[in-house]
């Protein structure tokens, strides 16, 4: 899914370690979410629409496939 | 978090060592220690069951420690890992049950066809996430 975490998380300084240990996930799985090769879950999304200050749909971008 | 984790991996590292041992003290332990005593053979080898149930019980806690990657990552290993021992153990059994292989089947070379498959299926699976 597209999203735009990375540049959010440029917009409020922070790196991914610091945004992992924020969201209380790993660094990797704050790479994986970036580079798109992974949908986080929906409590994780949650947490990042928070810290952002945004809702989910402003920075996931679901694309229906059908 | 980091702090958790290495306890808990700590945890799971410590019981391996000790099942590891209870198994060899259980599988060598009648033969060169004890000369077959039907009492010492069975504590060794109840000691070591339950040292077992100790360990799927640390590896469970790392487990859930996981995050939501770290536990995609493993359960797909899982998963692969299944599948292939099902297979592979079957094919390996028939190849004894006809004469195919001249040796019997050991159960030791499925465990560690296990192991290794599970731990090239981690590094694939992390390399396909980084």
């Amino acid at each position: 899914m597209k999203n735009k975490v990375r540049e959010l998380r440029k917009l409020k300084g922070l790196t991914q370690e610091q945004l992992a240990e924020v969201i209380g996930v790993s660094r990797q799985t704050i790479n994986a979410i970036e580079k798109e090769k992974f949908d986080p879950s929906l409590p994780t999304a949650f947490k990042m629409a928070r810290l952002f200050e945004l809702s989910i749909e402003d920075f996931f971008l679901f694309e229906d496939s059908k | 978090m980091k702090e958790k984790r290495r306890k808990h991996l700590l945890n799971l590292g410590l019981w391996t060592w000790s099942w590891v041992a209870t198994l060899a003290i259980a599988t060598f332990g009648p033969q060169l220690i004890w000369d077959d005593h039907t009492l010492l053979t069975t504590i060794a080898i109840v000691t070591n069951l339950a040292n077992g149930v100790l360990m799927i019980m640390a590896n469970r806690k790392l487990f859930n420690h996981f995050d939501e990657l770290e536990r995609k990552i493993h359960l797909e290993s899982m998963a692969l890992t299944l599948g292939l021992a099902v297979i592979v153990g079957l094919t390996y059994s028939l190849l004894d049950q006809t004469n195919l292989i001249p040796y019997d089947a050991e159960i030791g070379t499925l465990v560690g066809f296990i192991g290794v498959t599970y731990i090239i299926t981690l590094l694939v699976n992390r390399i396909k996430y980084r």
